[in-house]
């Protein structure tokens, strides 16, 4: 099978294209450029865009012995993600970036591409699973649990998967930096990346109000007395408790929290962390890793990137998919993907268009 | 992959000739500083001015001329630098550095930095289509206010697309007002002829390593009358504007590779020309849309360059390197990601078909078979690169309609 090997300079995509070639395969490493104004160095362990980076995975392919080139994905990288993230802040929803990464760039862009070049497949140090089931190839979650990446992967329709490998599935992170050790990959030790590899600083809300300028507005309680002012709505993520900068306490002494983000009047709502409880999440635009689920699905649904699955019944209506919690769940926010598991296994995934409780989430505005 | 090779790269780095592996590991067991004065000193000495006065016979300079370096990118500096420099410490009004648009990096970021931090004023000279330069241009642009210019700088012979420029033009425009013009040969010697004194040239850069020779020396020929401030301070070697202590086995090594090639030069031009005729007529027949840059006639004859519209660039390397050919796109990378070469966009082509370009330069060791191997890999690699681009999102399909 010819092989491209998507190296971001990390130990884990090094470790995965190792193990391709060590299979047998015809593998090519490429590096995705993403930023069109590359750091030299990495700041912290934030990131997998800077020239060191690129430098790293081009030794990682030299020790491997597999021919390396730079792909310059910057311009889709900006339209497809970078604007994406922004809009959709501005919009008071909460994107996920690699989700729409993966969606967009590696298992699109870069697969389209590799397999006009004639690649069959292309591999990624993410950690999943891909297990031939009687219906065709399955996502799976990986073994690491502490390391699963099957959330952010989870918008990969059959075809994408299709022409997937992802060869860490099966390992503990601990045990993928022994072996880069024992390959005699530099990258061994390297920290791990976190966050969002185009905000460099880590400051999000900084990046955004780069983007946007200062929107000033008001936060309020839910009975709609003014408690404070913001520079925009965008700095608000649905379940924030920590920068709110209000200057008098909730009369019960409780921490408040962000329930609602309106950036159309300016208005952030916090309240009480009990107030934060969802029952229930309308999806839409549905992808499916297999054949398209319909009617009513005992399921998991998990909604952020490092949480737990929670119980639910999934019922899916064409293009709309309505996900009932067993038991309420805080922090899901418009703009995060849910996606459900039939225990380990990937069965679909949505975008959140609204939350709330049975009662009064009604269908998703057109 | 495949485990043919061919090497259709020579304009990046050309195979080492026999001739200069066998002198260089003969000097390197040489014991000697030659700027002791001991008698080891003296032998080493003795192999160092046989080189000098080897390369200033090769090329029509003095021996006292020819400065050593470590390469071409440092001979360049030092020669844009220091005629910089030398010049407006001279009389402060020389602040003007008009270069072509189309050199090497080498030049080109040397004369930029002068610009962001050394006061000085950059005017880019413009090039035609075919890529030479536009000596009325650089005519207009002297006389506008000859006595505030500090240099020009124009190469001996593109790089990327193998233009052969006007440079005894401007030395004649220069010589009027008494200005000092600098040469990057680096791709000329040993395909063209070139000779220092004749050109009138104030400094002129050679590398070793594209003409056989060993990578990491080079020269810069330095007419006797020239100023020029030192880039690089120490002991004071060589007239004191490139101290350093002298390598003697490279110099040899460049000393051979230079008169190898200058001695070679009508074969070895011949034989190129031959080739890389057989290849541009076979890229257009197995490609008929590929356009060929460069000058029809006044271009080096080791270099064929083409863009492929609707193509990538780097996908077809990909692709050809797979297949074992190697070529370059001929431009410079920033920051590891290949830009539109500033070759092409100074010669107004578009930003989307200069990224879909290649070029292939032959060189002493190419063979009809190599010829043969790109003729028959070509077709196929483009048109697999064009559905590449048009996979990825159809960038460049719709660039290539622009």
């Amino acid at each position: 099978m010819r092989v491209l090997a998507a190296m971001s300079g990390g130990v884990d995509s090094a470790v995965a294209a190792a193990r391709m070639v060590e299979a047998g395969h015809d593998v090519t490493g490429v590096h995705l450029a993403l930023s069109s104004n590359p750091q030299s160095f990495r700041s912290g362990a934030r990131g997998c865009c800077t020239l060191e980076d690129s430098r790293d995975a081009r030794r990682a392919a030299d020790v491997l012995g597999i021919p390396f080139y730079i792909w310059d994905l910057a311009e889709r990288f900006r339209a497809d993600v970078v604007d994406d993230f922004v809009a959709e802040y501005a919009a008071g929803r909460t994107p996920n970036p690699c989700l729409r990464c993966n969606e967009k760039i590696k298992f699109a862009a870069v697969l389209d591409r590799a397999l006009a070049l004639g690649f069959d497949a292309v591999c990624t140090g993410h950690y999943a699973r891909i297990v031939d089931g009687p219906g065709g190839r399955e996502l799976h979650r990986a073994v690491d649990p502490e390391k699963d990446q099957s959330y952010v992967l989870g918008v990969l329709t059959a075809e994408q998967l299709a022409h997937a490998e992802f060869p860490l599935g099966n390992s503990p992170k601990s045990a993928v930096r022994d072996e880069a050790d024992r390959r005699g990959l530099a990258v061994a030790r390297k920290p791990d990346s976190h966050d969002i590899c185009f905000i460099a600083d880590g400051d999000t809300a900084g990046f955004l109000r780069g983007q946007l300028g200062e929107a000033p507005g008001e936060v309020v309680d839910t009975s709609g007395e003014v408690l404070g002012a913001h520079d925009g709505t965008y700095a608000f993520t649905i379940g924030q408790r920590k920068g709110l900068r209000l200057g008098r306490p909730a009369p019960d002494g409780k921490p408040r929290y962000v329930l609602d983000i309106s950036p159309v009047d300016r208005r952030v709502t916090v309240g009480a962390r009990e107030d934060l409880a969802v029952d229930e999440v309308v999806g839409v635009s549905p992808r499916w890793p297999g054949a398209a689920l319909a009617g009513v699905v005992e399921c998991a649904a998990q909604f952020r990137a490092h949480g737990e699955a929670a119980p639910a019944i999934a019922e899916v209506d064409g293009d709309v998919v309505r996900v009932r919690f067993e038991a309420p769940q805080e922090g899901v926010a418009p703009g995060q993907a849910v996606v459900l598991y039939d225990g380990d296994r990937v069965i679909g995934s949505a975008t959140i268009d609204r939350t709330g409780t049975p009662a009064h989430a009604a269908a998703p505005s057109p | 992959m495949s485990e043919r090779s061919v090497y259709l790269d020579h304009a990046a780095t050309s195979p080492i000739l026999p001739e200069v592996i066998e002198v260089v590991t003969a000097t390197m067991t040489t014991l000697g500083n030659p700027s002791s004065l001991h008698a080891a000193g003296r032998q080493a000495r003795k192999l160092v001015e046989e080189s000098r006065e080897s390369v200033a016979a090769a090329l029509g300079a003095r021996p006292g001329e020819v400065v050593f370096t470590s390469g071409g990118t440092e001979a360049d500096n030092l020669a844009v630098k220091g005629l910089y420099w030398a010049r407006r410490a001279a009389d402060p009004r020389r602040v003007r550095v008009l270069a072509s648009a189309i050199e090497h990096h080498a030049v080109l970021d040397a004369v930029q930095w002068l610009g962001q931090s050394q006061g000085a004023e950059i005017e880019w000279l413009p090039v035609d289509a075919h890529g030479r330069l536009d000596v009325d241009a650089a005519s207009a642009a002297v006389r506008r206010d000859p006595a505030s210019v500090a240099l020009i700088t124009v190469m001996w012979a593109n790089n990327e697309v193998g233009t052969v420029q006007p440079v005894r033009d401007v030395v004649a425009l220069a010589a009027e007002y008494g200005i000092p013009v600098h040469s990057d040969a680096v791709q000329a010697v040993g395909q063209v002829p070139v000779d220092f004194a004749a050109s009138g040239l104030d400094t002129m850069t050679i590398s070793g390593h594209k003409v056989g020779g060993p990578i990491g020396v080079g020269a810069l020929l330095v007419r006797r009358e020239a100023e020029l401030t030192p880039v690089q301070h120490g002991g004071g070697q060589e007239r004191d504007v490139r101290s350093g202590t002298l390598d003697t086995p490279s110099f040899a090594g460049l000393a051979t590779a230079v008169s190898t090639v200058v001695n070679r030069l009508d074969e070895h031009a011949g034989h190129l020309r031959q080739l890389r005729n057989a290849l541009a007529d076979g890229v257009h027949r197995a490609v008929p849309d590929a356009v060929r840059n460069g000058h029809p006639e006044l271009s080096l004859p080791s270099l064929a360059h083409f863009s492929f519209p609707g193509c990538e660039g780097d996908s077809l390397l990909l692709l050809l390197d797979a297949a074992g050919i190697h070529c370059s796109t001929g431009s410079a990378c920033s920051a590891g990601v290949a830009q539109p070469s500033h070759v092409l966009l100074a010669m107004g082509v578009s930003p989307a078909v200069a990224r879909g370009s290649l070029r292939f330069s032959l060189g002493r060791t190419s063979t009809p078979a190599d010829v043969d191997a790109l003729l028959d890999t070509i077709g196929p690699a483009v048109e697999r690169a064009r559905t590449a681009g048009l996979a990825s999102g159809g960038e460049p399909g719709t660039r290539y309609r622009e």
